[in-house]
């Protein structure tokens, strides 16, 4: 049986919002008292979560039967479940960066879209957005070649670019359109694009799977055309119809093993 | 009349270290040596008049203050913000984005150069893949190919050509240009194309797709399409061969590259094929830096703080995502309440949404000349010209750093970019 905090948004603020604090790791066991004391950063001061959100319910012991409901928009609200491992968060409105960055476990659901960097090198759990997703979803911190190793991404609406950059495991599935450079430095994994992709889909993959059920922009130059496939099975997922595959990226080399398959 | 000899040009990254300066009193007479733009650049210290006393904005009319008014000022507004952005760096000494770094550190705000317009894909996609690096001095001594893309310098380094890549004799290159051969890959038939041995005309926004071709072919692979980006096939073996079968080869690239569709995973690919190539021969790639020392600011930044630009101290530590902190997103969402413009024009060339906010926050600009940011400034404080009226550290588009010379006094009264700066610092350390 699941217990809720709910933290409603008491102001409206331009500055972003830094509440890595909002996760069922650092609430659990505590009263709605403390709660309201755990440090979150605006610009360059620290304050309360309390100065920025009504906190109600209560916080079980447990963090795994623990959910943070999210009453409202918190578009300037960043690292939200960023590093959690278990429970639940549930945010009704659209939600600033990283969310559930370096996430391990439990699940995220978000009423609205996100902004960037959302899933960032996420290891475990699943996070299902409702809305759209900016860029770098499932992606790598800057400079670093690893992105997102385990769970699952579910975007019903549509993606921006770089999608899955430097994956390494895990599924994300876009319902959508999903911009340019999906699954650029891909290595493992699958990604599932339910809607059209814009170009350069793959860029620099070494590994991994992408599926692509709508159109499909101008592949590389660098990618083989591979046989066509009737019916296709992937990580015991069942994808009906005929699908020309193409295997690359060779640019990086003559033993690529990444594969794109379009539904024809 | 006096000549002074070895004078370092502070304009572009080539930053030509045998300019002469003819000085005449209070004036520079002529820069012998540099080309067009740098001898404007020298000359521009006689510009009648020359902003000497720091001017201050209130209720909608500037009025003239005096220096120590307009440190305190600006030291209060800085000190008082929540999120400062401090921007500019590129056309100043690396002493002064030292300073610019502590201030950034005490106040806790976000520290960005021009590189965030200009090279800072590159600098992201180094940190992705390396870079195989040299100096400009073994290209002029050893290179027999040299290949420009996405850069014309013809316009924006104009003695590139003949000091370090196609003109100069060097030692393994007795003949100067005829030893090497020079491609140029553009969009449109550039003056530096006009000149080169082979010019490939690339489709705009499809860099990468030909950087793509190019590696699988270094690599071993069979190109299938007859077409990639506007280039015949043939032409994209024929380059591929040029490029694995020359000795020293050289791939100099400008924001054609960086600012076009791609962006950083344009230099991402680029750099690759460079590394692909050194399987075959020797070969290295280097970012045409504009201004003079945008380098520096990068090189500084790395140095004492971890990151090459985009720097966020708003937790009291360094972080960087640029996206994230870097200026012009800061700015569009609206998150800045405090600005500090170092040697640089930013209302001049950001976009219209950040050039929006600039006009809303107070904002304080350090500059020799007026320009559009001074215009919008809250706070104006004249400034030396450092490389012409004060010495410097600069580091050259081949991160070789030079100490530039002073030439000439700056105008009575008017300090220098550090010398302003520190005394910020010091009143911002006073008021906490």
């Amino acid at each position: 049986m699941m217990t809720d905090v709910i933290l409603v948004p008491k102001v409206q603020h331009k500055i972003s919002l830094e509440a890595e604090v909002i996760k069922p790791d650092e609430f659990a066991g505590k009263t709605i008292e403390e709660i309201k004391e755990l440090p979150v950063y605006f610009g360059n001061t620290v304050q309360k979560l309390g100065d920025f959100f009504e906190v109600s319910g209560s916080a079980e012991e447990n963090a795994e039967n623990l959910r943070i409901v999210v009453e409202g928009d918190v578009s300037r609200v960043k690292r939200i479940g960023e590093g959690m491992t278990t429970g639940e968060i549930l945010v009704k409105g659209d939600v600033d960066m990283y969310l559930g960055a370096r996430m391990k476990g439990g699940r995220i659901v978000v009423e609205g879209s996100v902004d960037s960097f959302a899933g960032q090198q996420m290891r475990g759990g699943e996070i299902e957005i409702k809305g759209n997703a900016k860029d770098y979803l499932g992606g790598s911190y800057r400079g670093d070649w690893r992105g997102m190793r385990g769970g699952r991404i579910i975007v019903e609406g549509n993606a921006g670019k770089e999608v899955a950059e430097f994956m390494r495991g895990g599924e994300i599935i876009i319902k959508g359109n999903c911009d340019s450079f999906a699954g650029v430095h891909m290595k493992k994994g699958l990604v599932i694009i339910e809607g059209s992709v814009a170009e350069r889909v793959g860029a620099e993959m070494v590994g991994g799977s992408i599926i692509v059920l709508g159109e499909m922009a101008n592949l590389l130059p660098s990618f083989k055309i591979g046989e066509v496939v009737e019916g296709l099975k992937i990580d015991g997922r069942e994808f009906p119809g005929k699908f020309r595959k193409y295997i690359g990226d060779f640019a990086e080399g003559p033993s690529v093993k990444g594969v794109i398959y379009k539904r024809l | 009349m006096a000549t002074i000899t070895d004078v370092i040009c502070p304009f572009c990254g080539t930053l030509c270290d045998d300019i002469e300066v003819v000085v005449n009193g209070s004036k520079i007479e002529s820069a012998r040596h540099a080309c067009k733009i740098g001898n404007s650049k020298f000359l521009s210290i006689n510009d009648i008049p020359r902003p000497i006393k720091p001017l201050i904005r209130e209720n909608g009319a500037s009025r003239e203050a005096s220096i120590d008014e307009a440190i305190a000022k600006a030291a209060e507004i800085l000190s008082n913000s929540k999120r400062a952005l401090l921007f500019g760096w590129s056309s100043t000494s690396c002493e002064a984005t030292a300073v610019g770094i502590e201030i950034a550190e005490e106040i806790g705000g976000l520290i960005d150069g021009t590189t965030t317009v200009c090279h800072g894909p590159t600098v992201m996609a180094v940190q992705y893949v390396g870079l195989p690096s040299v100096t400009l001095g073994e290209i002029k001594n050893r290179a027999d190919l040299v290949i420009y893309w996405g850069a014309n310098p013809m316009h924006a380094h104009p003695r590139h050509l003949s000091r370090y890549s196609i003109f100069p004799r060097g030692y393994f290159r007795e003949r100067g240009q005829q030893d090497r051969e020079l491609i140029v890959v553009d969009v449109r038939k550039t003056d530096t194309a006009k000149i080169a041995n082979h010019f490939i005309q690339v489709e705009f926004g499809k860099d990468y797709e030909l950087l793509s071709a190019l590696r699988m072919i270094v690599n071993g692979g069979e190109l299938e399409e007859e077409e990639v980006a506007g280039v015949p096939k043939e032409k994209i073996i024929e380059l591929a061969d040029k490029m694995m079968n020359c000795q020293f080869g050289i791939l100099f690239f400008g924001m054609g590259l960086t600012m076009s569709p791609g962006k950083h995973r344009n230099i991402d690919n680029a750099i690759s094929l460079v590394k692909n190539l050194n399987r075959h021969t020797k070969f290295s790639i280097m970012p045409m830096r504009g201004h003079w020392n945008v380098t520096g600011f990068g090189e500084v930044m790395t140095w004492q703080t971890g990151y090459p630009f985009a720097v966020d101290f708003s937790r009291g530590y360094a972080r960087y995502n640029p996206g994230e902190t870097s200026a012009n997103d800061v700015l569009q969402r609206e998150e800045v309440d405090a600005v500090l413009v170092v040697a640089s024009d930013p209302v001049a060339h950001f976009p219209r949404k950040s050039v929006a906010h600039l006009a809303r926050v107070p904002m304080i600009t350090i500059a020799p000349h007026h320009s559009l940011t001074t215009e919008l400034s809250e706070i104006f404080i004249p400034s030396s010209m450092v490389g012409i009226e004060e010495e410097g550290t600069a580091y050259r588009m081949d991160t070789v750093p030079l100490f530039t010379r002073k030439v000439i006094d700056p105008p009575q009264g008017v300090l220098s970019d550090v010398e302003i700066l520190k005394r910020i610092l010091e009143k911002i350390r006073e008021m906490r």
